[in-house]
């Protein structure tokens, strides 16, 4: 009888329990993966990978101003990314933050322009409840149809993003169009309205720390309330979750508006502490990236912050390599577009072992 | 020669040992039982044999010759069918169509023609069955058919049938074996998976024992009695947990069910006008084919399920209208029929036990980890759960899920026991747990009702025995009474009887 060597190959095998140092290794491994991929195209516009991945990932870390630069981009991400993560934990799939960031900036903008003569430490916890309730507002019609209907969640929200994209345009060519500049652009908040400066001569502001805030709440509620467990039974089992007794519907009701509510935060952080009034390019798609970033982070608390400040330095490190090596500044973002589904494909991979069978 | 000879044949998933060097040889002509408990590895080997899963090592002969079969494409060609518990067939769909489905490369399907052929087969194989009938019509014996003509149409000569009674009251039984004395003169070969002892001595002419992954034996059935089988299977003589004592005439009723009536995820009726009671320190066993609305029953009297009519009484307090806490809460222990839809699997252990009763592990709004990790030590110790409380549940076995299901309930010492197949797919010694746990808590005084397929634990365990046959309880008899003939009738509507 001869070896058969044909039924011996590598093969994926799914595994239940990864080796605790898969997971260290999966930043590294997208890393190299992306630089794979991506340094033909580098090479292509005349420029050196190595160099290119310096500027791109390093030269960022090297220099106090864009450290700075990377957490002032990491805000908004950090908290579509903490608001996303409410939803999917209970397991209703808000891909609706981006429209609801766009309520949360038009309440906090109306605040903000109303504010003329209040106190900062009346103002600001102003615009941020008023930003939370307009999140909530617009997310409750997807969270109605959803739990009374069950109408899916994922087209809803999404199509709600489209039409908040269309408010926002009416409102701003509308009554809030600039009366100076005709632009369509609302008229400046109020000056106490607008978030104080973290570090002088920066871009960073209160925002932020809003942001670490939202996070660790999110760690307490997640980990530690009565509340965070319910919501992962409903999001990880529902019909156990459902037999144990637990509200399941009321559960995603709360998630979701929860949800809506922060990523309305989300919105008033970027107009008073970078715009300071309303634009429709407030969000470069602040409500998308956190959707990938709460997957990044695996619905972990800090593991949404870690996502939201590398695709800080990510976004920052795109400016910073086409300025140095005057390649487009296009790659920077195919760059990071690359790295993303690298590394949401090592997320996948890392339940797999292979084996030789 | 055999025509399919297993060489050695491991098979491992993840750390499971499912197969280990296993050997198995097939006669041509012959009934071959397979038997062993459930998860001795049954249906893992014929899975590889079938080409559904790949041995990780070992050989497969089919005719001497060295077979490699990576699908059931594979196996097909090479000769061999598989009749799996959960029937292929499409339901909207003629039987002629089911049985040429996939196996035939006309573009456009003559219905005239096929159906000729389909029912030529049927004649030639002596299985009756209507080619022009549609499935969703048939009763689960006829789609047995269906299936087993599917497989002989595409000139099989090994049919594999794994636990092909498991579905059937005992009158289609009877009809299956017949056709499969027929088939055997005619000379296919069948290898006859199953836990049954008493078919398999009934039908079979040899039998290969399987447990823990490995094999233990093949004897001719006529030279081995019932008793030397059990032994080989359970690697024990064997013993059951029953019944001791006879209920207290003068105790209470407690759980009173009235009108009942439900229809199922099809809108079909599921239960209608359904009418029982139970008292203190009895156990009520619902026999019945899966089916005939036990799930529907148990889902409604877990509060999982809103029934369109009647009342679920305990102590006089109609729970109609409640959730599921509130269930809880009057007094209504309960286990669900699915293991998986009673635990969340990734979350720990010590989250499961909590999950029920969270308010009384709460304060303010935050979980109280300490109360919850005690109640979640002191469960495990007394209900020998072998886990960590910070292990998930979905790494937990089956018996040891069941387990923690268990101690939720029973540390609150319900008045009324809901356990739909509380024993389904546990080895013998988290079974024989389970079913002491039953009779203690019935000593203790709860209202305990039994819903089970299997008819020997039905009948250990139960003071009465209550049948379901389409939704509706055709009778009610002491289980002093019960025989399983009378039980068998009682099942397939034939007879109907009220204590």
């Amino acid at each position: 009888m001869t070896e058969n060597t044909e039924e011996k190959r590598l093969r994926f095998v799914k595994t239940d329990n990864p080796p605790f140092w898969v997971k260290p290794l999966i930043p590294i491994l997208a890393l190299v993966g992306t630089f794979i991929l991506t340094s033909g195209l580098i090479m292509m516009a005349n420029a050196n990978p190595f160099e290119a991945y310096y500027y791109f990932l390093l030269a960022p870390l090297g220099n106090k101003v864009s450290i700075l630069e990377i957490l002032v981009k990491s805000t908004p991400l950090i908290i579509t990314g903490v608001a996303v993560t409410y939803a999917f934990s209970t397991g209703y799939y808000n891909i609706g933050a981006e429209g609801q960031l766009y309520a949360g900036a038009i309440a906090g903008t109306w605040i903000g322009m109303s504010a003329h003569g209040m106190p900062s430490f009346v103002a600001l916890p102003l615009m941020i409840l008023g930003g939370f309730a307009a999140g909530v507002a617009w997310a409750l019609i997807p969270a109605l149809l959803k739990v009374k209907l069950a109408v899916d969640e994922v087209v809803t929200t999404l199509l709600m993003n489209s039409i908040m994209a269309y408010i926002v345009s009416a409102i701003l060519n509308g009554p809030w169009r600039d009366p100076n500049s005709g632009w369509p652009q609302s008229p400046e908040i109020a000056p106490s309205a607008v978030f104080f400066k973290l570090v002088p001569r920066s871009r960073l502001n209160f925002g932020f720390l809003v942001a670490v805030a939202l996070v660790l709440i999110l760690w307490f509620v997640m980990n530690r309330s009565t509340f965070g467990l319910k919501m992962r039974a409903v999001g990880l089992g529902k019909p156990a979750a459902k037999f144990a007794g637990i509200k399941v519907n009321r559960t995603i009701l709360i998630a979701a508006l929860i949800s809506g509510g922060i990523a309305g935060i989300a919105g008033v952080a970027e107009v008073a502490g970078i715009h300071f009034h309303l634009i429709s390019e407030i969000s470069p798609g602040y409500g998308y990236t956190g959707v990938i970033i709460a997957t990044l982070g695996s619905l972990n608390a800090f593991g949404v912050g870690l996502a939201a400040v590398f695709f800080g330095l990510v976004d920052t490190g795109a400016q910073t390599l086409g300025r140095a090596l005057g390649v487009p500044v296009y790659l920077g973002e195919v760059t990071q577009a690359t790295m993303l589904l690298v590394a949401l494909g090592m997320l996948l991979l890392q339940r797999y072992r292979i084996r030789r069978m | 020669m055999f025509i399919v000879d297993m060489q050695k044949i491991t098979k491992i998933f993840g750390e499971l040992l499912a197969n280990d060097h296993v050997d198995f040889q097939l006669r041509k002509g012959e009934i071959h039982a397979l038997l062993g408990e459930n998860g001795a590895g049954k249906t893992t080997l014929m899975r590889i044999l079938y080409g559904l899963y790949q041995q990780t090592t070992g050989d497969v002969f089919i005719n001497g010759e060295k077979a490699i079969i990576h699908s059931p494409k594979d196996a097909i060609k090479y000769g061999i069918g598989m009749v799996t518990q959960h029937f292929a067939l499409v339901p909207p769909m003629t039987v002629a169509e089911n049985i040429v489905l996939g196996y035939t490369d006309n573009i456009i399907l003559d219905q005239d023609s096929i159906e000729q052929k389909v029912g030529a087969a049927a004649k030639q194989f002596g299985l009756e069955i209507n080619p022009k009938s549609i499935v969703r019509h048939l009763s689960v014996g006829q789609r047995q058919r269906v299936e087993i003509l599917k497989a002989l149409y595409r000139n099989a000569s090994v049919l594999i049938l794994d636990e092909p009674t498991a579905v059937l009251v005992p009158q289609e039984v009877d009809i299956l074996f017949e056709t499969l004395d027929r088939l055997r003169n005619d000379g296919l070969s069948v290898i006859f998976i199953s836990h049954k002892l008493d078919e398999v001595t009934k039908i079979t002419d040899r039998v290969t024992v399987l447990r823990d992954g490995k094999s233990i034996g093949t004897v001719n059935t006529c030279d081995i009695n019932t008793r030397q089988l059990a032994a080989m299977m359970v690697g024990r003589d064997t013993f059951g947990v029953t019944r001791q004592t006879d209920i207290n005439p003068e105790s209470k009723t407690i759980l009173e069910v009235e009108n009942l009536s439900v229809l199922d995820d099809k809108g079909l009726p599921a239960i209608n006008n359904l009418k029982l009671s139970i008292r203190e320190g009895e156990i009520l066993g619902i026999a019945g084919v899966g089916g005939n609305g036990q799930k529907e029953l148990a889902e409604i009297l877990c509060g999982v399920r809103i029934p369109t009519s009647g009342s679920i009484k305990i102590d006089g307090t109609n729970l109609v209208g409640k959730d599921p806490l509130e269930f809880s809460k009057l007094g209504m222990g309960r286990i669900p029929e699915d293991r998986h839809e009673g635990v969340v699997g990734d979350l720990t252990v010590y989250e499961n036990l909590s999950l029920e009763y969270l308010d009384e592990f709460t304060n303010k709004g935050v979980l109280d980890r300490k109360t919850i990790r005690n109640n979640a030590e002191n469960l495990i110790k007394k209900f020998q759960i072998k886990a960590k409380p910070t292990d998930k549940i979905k790494t937990l076995s089956g018996g040891n899920m069941q387990k923690v299901l268990l101690a939720r309930v029973l540390s609150r010492q319900p008045k009324v026991l809901i356990v739909p197949q509380p024993t389904r797919g546990l080895d013998v010694g988290a079974t024989e747990y389970v079913r002491e746990q039953l009779l203690e808590q019935r000593n203790r005084g709860a209202a305990v009702m039994l819903i089970s397929e299997d008819l020997d634990e039905i009948l250990c365990l139960s003071d009465r025995i209550a049948v379901m046959f389409e939704g509706e309880i055709v009778g009610t008899i002491n289980t002093q009474d019960a025989t399983p003939e009378k039980l068998g009738l009682m099942m397939s509507g034939a007879l109907r009887e009220v204590a």
